[in-house]
């Protein structure tokens, strides 16, 4: 069903416009959030407002979407996203993510490598990685302008003192070429290591809190550490209970009333791609 | 065209269907009519209007017949309605000064050209369940009086005459509009009654009551309360005139401060400012005390550090749609991040367990 009532991927055609243009200066300044004017969705925010914004300024017709929440295409709101464009814009999907020119992702990077040719979208909740530390965003605004990260590398100094460990799983805050300090939004510290040196543009939309950034490709983008407690991108210590996988990153799925568990790929294209050349 | 399903596109299709059946309830009993939302439930859907930002009583009244009452849910509607509706133009500013008033009252003079009119007011009603609204039936009509042609003068001005209020600087310049750019702070006062009058009237109301217990205290008296009908004017280039597009109703507060001046500022009385579309005393008066609160720094006031004059504390908490977004998202799936969590949790045990044991076999 096409919803003719409303333009190409929903948004009009100005608003299109000025997102690409903070999409643009996002990518000249890698890293630095680009205050834009958020445009109220017919989905609520915190639904991923900010990524579904983007996506509408990047489709064309002839694009094929891949949407994902949590790694998996079937979860309810990447199924919701999807065919919010199937609607708006009649643009083919997959699951397949070597397939996809635009995939848009809550929270994880697909296993598969990406590709000069691809975009990926990430939804954003909170952009401020200092935001936790300084509520105020005239005060996060400044620390970012004069480059002032110190209370960041404190409160991980904190976390050693404290735990013996970064006490940071998700959401673990990166620096990029070397300038600004970024949120990477809640994917597990497990993927952070593929935001470095991608041949696909990554693009942030935080739709709420209004701004976008953006990784150019093959920018470098590197985790915060101390040399003597490096960055370790650590996952559950098991083999996929499905497709046998030891590389790809594992939910937690409870199996029986006793608490028994199993561990199965967040990617689900990854999983089955790989079971598929099994079988 | 190749198109990907799997469990969850049929699980949200039946959830939809449910919720459909129970917006309707039971089919024995007569289905609710937009024109009697409209017209009987006339301030949810002013509520509606206002912090929705649109004003169309019979949208506002769709949208609550499809939120089946829930209003947030129904100004979220309008808002994402909203959003898709080209900008034609600007209308002239709205004269209130001209306003057909319903209800004007004022609680710093007794009398005042143009009287008090109490209007339908809720404020010296017995709050007592009328069980006879149980029933259907006739009510009494109204008493009717003749109502004034001339216009209706704002109180506060003849406070103005003596000097002994805060001149507002009149200015042409076009105000900026949250809705179509981002909001960057420090936001001027246009910008923050923007974001006040489309604000979440309880929000509004917790904080205006926290200055009024003390947390950034304003002294606030309401020189003036109207609530009435005024007309919208648009300037049509091609014609070198303006023409009236329409009425509608707002509610305007202004209240009078107490202030003994400050080092920049001689005493004098101060002013808030509250205007709302539709009827809504309640957040009329919120506004203009959390407006008059948000202004410690241009009359040189104190900081208390109080939420109420904390500029952006308030504009960032207190539009509703995204506040109950950002709430309501933790409910979808977090399996990713939670298992990162597992992890580090597991792994901290680990580490303190062993710490633990060490230090047993030390001692």
């Amino acid at each position: 069903m096409t919803e003719t009532a409303y333009n190409f991927a929903y948004l009009d055609e100005q608003t299109k416009r000025m997102i690409r243009r903070a999409l643009l200066k996002g990518l000249a300044i890698p890293g630095y959030q680009v205050p834009f004017a958020s445009r109220e969705m017919p989905m609520p925010y915190g639904w991923g407002t900010g990524g579904v914004q983007v996506t509408a300024a990047c489709l064309t017709p002839e694009d094929r979407l891949k949407v994902i929440d949590q790694g998996a295409d079937d979860t309810t709101n990447a199924v919701s996203i999807r065919s919010f464009f199937q609607r708006t814009a009649e643009v083919e999907t997959t699951e397949a993510t070597a397939d996809a020119t635009v995939i848009q992702t809550r929270h994880r990077i697909p296993e598969h490598p990406l590709t000069e040719d691809q975009i990926l979208v990430y939804q954003v909740p909170i952009p401020e990685p200092l935001r936790f530390l300084e509520p105020s965003e005239v005060e996060t605004r400044k620390m970012h302008a004069l480059e002032d990260y110190g209370l960041m590398h404190v409160k991980l100094y904190e976390d050693i003192a404290r735990h013996g460990t970064i006490a940071t799983s998700y959401a673990y805050p990166v620096k990029v070429e070397d300038r600004y300090v970024m949120d990477p939004s809640p994917i597990p510290k497990f993927d952070n290591p593929k935001l470095s040196d991608s041949p696909a543009i990554q693009l942030f939309g935080a739709g709420r809190e209004q701004r976008i950034y953006a990784i150019p490709p093959y920018t470098q983008v590197v985790s915060l550490d101390f040399e003597d407690h490096p960055f370790d991108p650590s996952k559950a210590d098991h083999p996929c209970a499905l497709c046998g996988a030891t590389t790809s990153y594992l939910d937690e799925v409870i199996v029986d009333d006793e608490g028994g568990r199993m561990f199965v790929c967040s990617d689900t294209d990854f999983c089955a791609t790989r079971r598929g050349e099994a079988a | 065209m190749y198109v990907a399903t799997k469990g969850g596109e049929r699980a949200i299709a039946n959830a939809h269907a449910w919720l459909a059946e129970e917006r309707r309830g039971d089919t024995d009993i007569a289905e609710l009519s937009v024109a009697q939302i409209r017209s009987q439930l006339r301030l949810a859907v002013d509520r509606v209007m206002a912090e929705g930002s649109l004003y169309d009583p019979d949208l506002a009244a769709l949208a609550i017949k499809q939120a089946r009452g829930d209003l947030i849910e129904a100004i979220f509607l309008i808002r994402a309605y909203r959003t898709t509706l080209p900008r034609f133009g600007s209308t002239r500013p709205i004269d209130t000064g001209a306003m057909t008033c319903d209800r004007r009252i004022s609680a710093t003079f007794k009398d005042a050209p143009g009287g008090q009119v109490l209007g339908p007011t809720f404020d010296y009603t017995h709050r007592l369940l009328d069980f006879a609204l149980l029933a259907e039936g006739e009510i009494p009509e109204a008493p009717r009086a003749e109502p004034r042609t001339e216009p209706t003068p704002h109180i506060v001005e003849f406070l103005n005459r003596e000097g002994l209020i805060q001149q507002e600087a009149p200015t042409d310049d076009t105000p900026p509009d949250l809705t179509r750019q981002p909001l960057e702070l420090p936001a001027e006062r246009p910008l923050r009654l923007q974001s006040l009058a489309r604000a979440d009237e309880g929000f509004l109301l917790g904080l205006a009551y926290s200055t009024q217990r003390g947390y950034g205290r304003t002294h606030a008296f309401v020189g003036e309360l109207r609530i009435g009908t005024v007309e919208v004017e648009m300037d049509i280039p091609e014609l070198g005139f303006a023409i009236e597009l329409g009425e509608m109703i707002v509610t305007e507060c202004e209240t009078v401060n107490q202030f003994t001046g400050s080092k920049t500022e001689p005493p004098q009385f101060t002013r808030g400012y509250g205007l709302v579309l539709g009827q809504s005393e309640r957040k009329a008066i919120s506004m203009s005390l959390v407006d008059r609160a948000l202004r410690w720094k241009e009359l040189g006031e104190d900081d208390a550090g109080v939420p109420a004059q904390d500029a952006e504390f308030v504009l960032y908490h207190g539009d509703n749609i995204q506040a109950t977004g950002f709430l309501e998202h933790i409910k979808l799936p977090h399996y990713v991040d939670f298992q990162s969590e597992l992890e580090l949790i597991r792994k901290l045990r680990r580490e303190a367990e062993q710490a633990a044991t060490r230090q047993e076999a030390a001692e």
